[in-house]
């Protein structure tokens, strides 16, 4: 998995590419957890290039969106989220807790 | 039929879900169904490094690929204690953000991934994860 940042006047956008398990899920927790330490809560994550998740990656997300949501101070929205991944997502249930957007102009423009 | 041994890390996840997604192609599985075999295996070997051995490097993970008449029969086996999936419960994702707590959507979706999932265990052989997924075409 790679992962890149890049900074927007009104919020974050983490790319992330390849495949996201127990042991990539670690890299994805430090790259989010990384902007929230640094007080940065709106976070855009594009998932365009990423074809796999496992219910580990989905679970440093939901800890993010805890994170970011807390006081209303932010969000974590999705952009590019496969077909495939969406399924798994909304199967699980967990796709009600994340805005999804087709793409990162949509999303960076939300905030 | 296919077995390979794999060490109990999360490092083998890429590998393990590289055999059964080869098993799953040979089995004439689309797209959506391969997926589906990938996620519930990386799934079940995640819990058995986690929950079944209690982290990584404490025994080997074997994985088994059959290909049956309409479909793939996959087993799971390791030496770990004993997983009763009685004791995990379902999750609950109507609740609120924050309530959240990351445990069972493993299982769930293995549930639901696949056909047939059967666990069962003897001291003398560990934990015997077994699942078939079928063709829907």
């Amino acid at each position: 998995m790679e992962l890149s940042t890049t900074e927007y006047k009104r919020c974050d956008v983490v790319k992330a590419s390849g495949r996201i398990d127990s042991y990539t899920a670690p890299e994805l927790e430090e790259a989010l957890s990384s902007l929230t330490a640094e007080g940065k809560y709106k976070i855009v994550l594009d998932m365009e290039e990423v074809d796999f998740m496992s219910s580990k990656g989905w679970w440093v997300l939901i800890e993010t969106q805890k994170n970011c949501k807390r006081y209303n101070r932010g969000e974590l929205v999705l952009t590019g989220v496969q077909e495939r991944i969406r399924d798994s997502l909304n199967l699980v249930g967990m796709g009600s807790y994340f805005q999804i957007f087709d793409d990162v102009l949509g999303a960076v423009g939300n905030f | 039929m296919a077995t390979e041994k794999f060490p109990g890390r999360f490092e083998s996840l890429a590998g393990i879900r590289k055999f059964v997604s080869e098993a799953a192609v040979g089995a004439g599985f689309n797209d959506k169904e391969i997926y589906a075999v990938e996620l519930a295996v990386d799934e079940a070997c995640a819990n058995i490094i986690e929950h079944a051995y209690g982290g990584e490097g404490k025994g080997e993970i074997i994985c088994i690929c059959n290909n049956i008449n309409d479909g793939l029969e996959i087993i799971l086996k390791d030496s770990g204690e004993k997983f009763n999936p009685a004791d995990v419960a379902v999750p609950d994702f109507s609740i609120e953000l924050e309530k959240l707590k990351p445990r069972g959507a493993g299982l769930f979706l293995i549930r639901n991934m696949m056909d047939d999932v059967d666990f069962k265990f003897s001291k003398e052989k560990g934990n015997e994860l077994r699942m078939v997924k079928r063709r829907e075409h």
